[in-house]
């Protein structure tokens, strides 16, 4: 299974989520399939991208926020798992793509590659709900129940240690940034 | 315990006129009256943090939602936070206002503190983020406002050192 697959399957359903990714190959992809407003690339601070997804849900609980976290950057800051389960936002979607590997630096293999179990450490931390997802068509019915749901849901899906050719896109930092901001502030006014 | 709280009902008084309406916190013995005001109020978001770093993410989400929050934590955890501080609320212009209690300064019984109070001011200066002292209760309400405006009009971290003469009473 690969990740743009994956990605792909589920762009559609994206419209009306806020979603925020992690850095490197997720975000370079998911850019790759069209850029939208409502779209965020924390382009560093591994692993604050669940921890930005849970402020974001705290604060707007109506709002879908669906978080595409990675193995390498969930492993930095696990603890957020145990933040998210504490207050459990019912429309957070956390999905981690699990390629056991650090690809962007060269593919040096995470703990996940030696067994380190992330569906277990979710579900021991007290995500209510987990799932491990190993194919493009259960992934994107994982996704697609986890956005109609209510409940906190961490999603692994095991995907290869391939990425895209290049990681830099043309669009800036900042203006992601203040695109994003606007359009949640347009989306109270609506 | 010699925690004042009387100044911090002061410090969670002039946080609430600021519209602050979600702090996150990881818990020290100068911030339990606090913590406790925030959790006792249904009016707040309180967050526990497992890590300080966490809490960058965190208040970054609600900026982007619209909503003004506050991080309380120790110096220690100040230092813990610093790769989120750099490399998300200065790469991408995050306005945060950051409560840090100043252990290990004058007074300090706590060796264990000691040499984090050696290095928060230096690392505050090297890392460009504007910080002022909260050590007097007259002054608590104004500077929790300017600070708070300051972070919002740079659109960057500001910090404000809770001393000992402020939060202790012995």
């Amino acid at each position: 299974m690969q990740r743009i697959h994956c990605l792909r399957s589920v762009y559609s359903d994206l419209e009306n989520c806020l979603v925020v990714t992690i850095m490197g190959a997720v975000a370079a992809e998911l850019q790759s399939l069209g850029h939208r407003p409502n779209f965020f690339y924390l382009q560093h601070a591994m692993g604050l991208a669940s921890s930005t997804g849970l402020g974001l849900a705290l604060c707007m609980p109506e709002q879908t926020v669906i978080v595409f976290d990675g193995d390498g950057s969930l492993l930095m800051n696990l603890g957020s798992l145990s933040t998210m389960a504490r207050y459990r936002p019912q429309k957070l979607v956390h999905v981690v793509f699990d390629n056991e590997s650090l690809l962007s630096v060269g593919g040096f293999p995470t703990a996940t590659s030696t067994g380190t179990d992330l569906e277990g450490i979710a579900r021991a931390a007290g995500i209510p709900r987990v799932t491990t997802i190993r194919s493009v068509e259960s992934f994107k019915a994982a996704v697609n129940e986890a956005i109609q749901g209510s409940e906190l849901t961490t999603i692994i899906a095991k995907v290869e240690a391939k990425g895209p050719a290049a990681y830099v896109t043309d669009l800036s930092l900042l203006e992601n940034r203040f695109q994003f901001h606007r359009h949640i502030q347009s989306l109270k006014t609506r | 315990m010699p925690v004042s709280a009387a100044n911090s009902k002061l410090i969670y008084d002039a946080l609430k006129e600021c519209d602050i309406r979600l702090v996150s916190a990881l818990p020290e013995t100068w911030l339990v009256h606090l913590i406790r005001l925030t959790d006792e109020d249904p009016e707040m978001i309180l967050v526990r943090l497992a890590k300080e770093e966490e809490a960058v993410g965190i208040s970054a989400g609600a900026h982007f939602a619209g909503v003004k929050s506050a991080m309380l934590m120790q110096n220690h955890g100040f230092l813990a936070s610093i790769n989120g501080i750099v490399s998300f609320a200065h790469l991408y212009k995050i306005p945060l206002l950051m409560l840090i209690s100043y252990r290990g300064s004058l007074g300090e019984r706590d060796p264990w503190q000691t040499q984090g109070g050696n290095v928060t001011e230096p690392l505050l200066r090297a890392l460009r983020i504007p910080y002022f002292f909260l050590d007097g209760w007259e002054t608590v309400k104004k500077r929790i406002r300017q600070a708070q405006t300051l972070a919002e009009s740079s659109l960057q971290p500001v910090a404000l050192l809770l001393t000992r003469d402020l939060m202790w009473e012995e």
